[in-house]
């Protein structure tokens, strides 16, 4: 049933006045703090990566085309060195052009799989689209937004003044400016959200030959996480490839995990989930990030200002009348 | 010495015009070819000199206007009238140039105005974008009395100066706010901010400091623009100042070694590192020094010794703006690989806001009542 426009009014009304009451508007105040319904995310499995870049290539293919988290009007894309030419640029970290990066970390000889003795191992960086996400807590204007449908973290280009605020409270320090440039944009994973109309996904899982990252929603890719971590090192098991519910399955030995789930619990939670045979840490994982909500810490002091201004305004005025009658009294 | 007297034409107003010129073309390069061009900001380092020196350090050092309006205006402590026009207009350049440096510093200035109607209220910076805009515009009316007296509108002055206290008390409010939310901005990055900095009463720290800043600041033109304009100083009001000096001072430091005992612990700050030892100058400097030395009787009466203290404080408190929006970001900042120290653009940009300041204030001086000289 709609609401009629007296429930309508009653609202507005109620709504008024709990926002003398408080100062803000209660529709606001807090962020979400559990996952949307209809949450999406993406489950990277470092042990299955074999560091062929694929999805970093496709990353840029599908990003720069109309809608995508690299997209610019009149701009070739940012993958090609060259206009043409059958060759990319080799990014290593995360850019204004690069919001999707394979990384290697070493050890020694580097030559065992998964380990951190002699070892390496592969791992995938892109924004983790928080469930409470500071980046857009923090936001003065809105440009980052939080879908409450799919969870998506996107960025509204019209709307950002390119205060920086989103890559100072970011605690896995994603969001990239375009410094370069004299209209600079925030470049972040999206998630490829521009796609899900025609039916795709994130180019990364599409073109992910090994089924190191697969699409999918959320609650599905922490079931597999969680399964996985009770599989035992050198079983066979069909791993999916592209999708989590994907018929395409790769069958092969399970690797050694370590018992965490990277993104369950990591700054209140995240959309996109790791895997590893090493620890995060030695993956460039920064050990400070805490299970908390992180606009929480900011909101705690937010939310005592319609108190101080009421404070203010009475204890200020009172001591105006008292100290004046004094100094006349004085005078007098 | 008259106002007539003041030379606007010196060898230091030469300089400050060439200060200004440069830093103009800087933010005019700045503007043109974008803030890769222009400054030494990266990935890691979003936020550099113009923001932790000009925003943070400048919005501290304008702290004046509203300590002296308050004392003035609302606890009608008359004694201090005499600085309190002095203080508010410098609190306005102040905050006029805090507002230009963030409109240089966003990588988009022509949406500066975008916080004033896309309110996004779990945001700090928008409560910080729209206090500037509010206290601006009230330290704008505070300080109207001077061009209205000039252009001898008797009615208006007399309007002004009656609902004066309104006026003071918005601007207590508005400064205590955001005084503290510049604090609160950095409460989001725990991860980040190391702890000898972080704390979740860094608000409060950013307020009692910014008092503290005030006293010192207002303590320091009074006596330099006696100095300045050959008339004695006036000791009384800079004794009640250094008096309140020390009582800020004393809650600071104490507020400030709480956080280090049960925050981090006392060995951090001893560590030898380049970031504990910036910690250590600042509390030294700005904090130990000046409540130590205000603690003696014949510093804080005689105006050599005020005048000491009140460059420790000045010094001190910007170099902990400078510290928590810079250095304490350091560790964190390397491990990503980058690094960060301020252009010859950025550091031109920020000398010519403080030439700008100076000679404003001279040529306010000149022409408007601010000192009330004779005429």
């Amino acid at each position: 049933m709609g609401m009629n426009r007296r429930d309508f009014l009653r609202t507005a009304a109620a709504g008024s006045g709990a926002l003398l009451a408080s100062g803000v508007s209660p529709a606001f105040a807090s962020m979400p703090k559990e996952l949307p319904t209809g949450a999406v995310g993406i489950l990277y499995d470092a042990t299955l990566c074999i560091g062929c870049k694929s999805c970093m290539v496709n990353c840029k293919k599908y990003n720069s085309e109309p809608g995508g988290a690299l997209y610019l009007q009149g701009r070739t894309a940012s993958y090609e060195v060259k206009p043409g030419a059958p060759f990319w640029d080799s990014a290593e970290d995360l850019s204004s052009r690069t919001v999707n990066v394979i990384k290697v970390n070493k050890s020694g000889t580097g030559l065992n799989k998964d380990s951190t003795d002699n070892g390496f191992s592969f791992i995938k960086q892109h924004c983790l689209h928080c469930i409470t996400p500071a980046c857009a807590s923090v936001c003065p204007v809105g440009a980052l937004k939080k879908n409450p449908v799919n969870g998506v973290v996107h960025y509204i280009e019209n709307r950002c003044i390119g205060c920086r605020y989103c890559m100072m409270a970011c605690p896995f320090n994603i969001p990239k400016y375009e410094y370069e440039s004299a209209t600079p944009q925030v470049r972040k994973c999206q998630l490829c959200y521009h796609r899900y109309d025609e039916g795709k996904y994130s180019a990364c899982c599409e073109f992910c030959p090994t089924g190191a990252s697969i699409f999918g929603k959320v609650l599905d890719l922490r079931k597999e996480a969680s399964r996985r971590l009770t599989l035992k090192p050198g079983d066979e098991y069909d791993f999916p490839v592209q999708t989590v519910d994907s018929k395409q399955k790769s069958r092969r030995k399970v690797s050694k995990y370590i018992e965490h789930v990277y993104g369950l619990k990591e700054a209140g939670g995240t959309q996109y989930l790791l895997l590893a045979g090493v620890p995060f840490e030695w993956l460039g994982f920064n050990r400070n990030i805490k299970d908390q909500f992180l606009p929480d810490l900011t909101w705690a002091y937010i939310a005592k200002i319609p108190a101080v201004i009421a404070g203010v305004i009475l204890a200020g005025t009172a001591t105006w009348a008292v100290t004046r009658k004094r100094n006349k009294d004085k005078e007098g | 010495m008259n106002q007539k007297d003041i030379k606007l034409f010196t060898p230091t107003t030469v300089v400050l015009l060439i200060v200004m010129a440069v830093g103009g073309l800087a933010a005019f390069y700045r503007l043109f070819f974008g803030l890769g061009a222009s400054t030494h900001l990266n990935n890691a380092w979003p936020w550099g000199l113009w923001i932790s020196f000009d925003v943070l350090g400048g919005v501290a050092l304008a702290a004046g206007g509203f300590v002296i309006g308050g004392a003035v205006y609302i606890l009608n402590w008359k004694k201090y009238e005499p600085i309190v026009r002095p203080a508010i207009l410098n609190a306005f350049f102040g905050y006029a140039l805090a507002a230009t440096s963030i409109t240089l510093d966003i990588g988009v200035p022509w949406r500066i105005w975008h916080p004033v109607i896309m309110w996004q209220v779990n945001s700090i910076m928008f409560i910080v974008a729209i206090h500037v805009v509010l206290y601006t515009t009230t330290l704008a009316t505070e300080s109207s009395p001077l061009i209205l007296e000039r252009l001898n509108m008797k009615k208006a002055v007399n309007f002004v100066e009656k609902i004066m206290p309104a006026i003071a008390l918005f601007g207590v409010l508005l400064s205590l706010l955001h005084q503290s939310s510049l604090g609160a901005v950095f409460l989001i990055a725990p991860e980040k901010v190391s702890p000898l900095w972080y704390s979740s009463t860094l608000p409060y720290l950013f307020l009692v400091s910014a008092v503290l800043l005030a006293l010192s600041m207002v303590s320091f033109e009074t006596i330099l623009s006696a100095r300045v304009f050959r008339h004695k100083p006036p000791l009384d009001i800079l004794r009640g100042l250094a008096r309140g000096s020390l009582v800020v001072s004393g809650l600071y430091l104490l507020l400030k070694l709480k956080d280090l005992v049960t925050g981090p612990g006392v060995g951090l700050a001893f560590n030898g590192s380049l970031v504990s030892n910036m910690y250590l100058l600042e509390m030294i400097v700005g904090i130990i020094l000046p409540f130590c030395l205000l603690l003696l009787k014949n510093v804080r009466t005689g105006v050599n010794g005020i005048f000491a203290v009140n460059m420790l404080v000045i010094i001190g408190t910007v170099l902990n703006r400078m510290n928590v929006g810079i250095v304490s970001m350091a560790e964190h900042n390397s491990r990503m690989g980058y690094d960060y120290f301020p252009s010859w653009m950025e550091f031109s940009v920020t000398m010519a806001m403080i030439a700008f300041a100076i000679l404003g204030f001279k040529i306010s001086v000149k022409y408007l009542n601010v000192l009330k000289l004779e005429h």
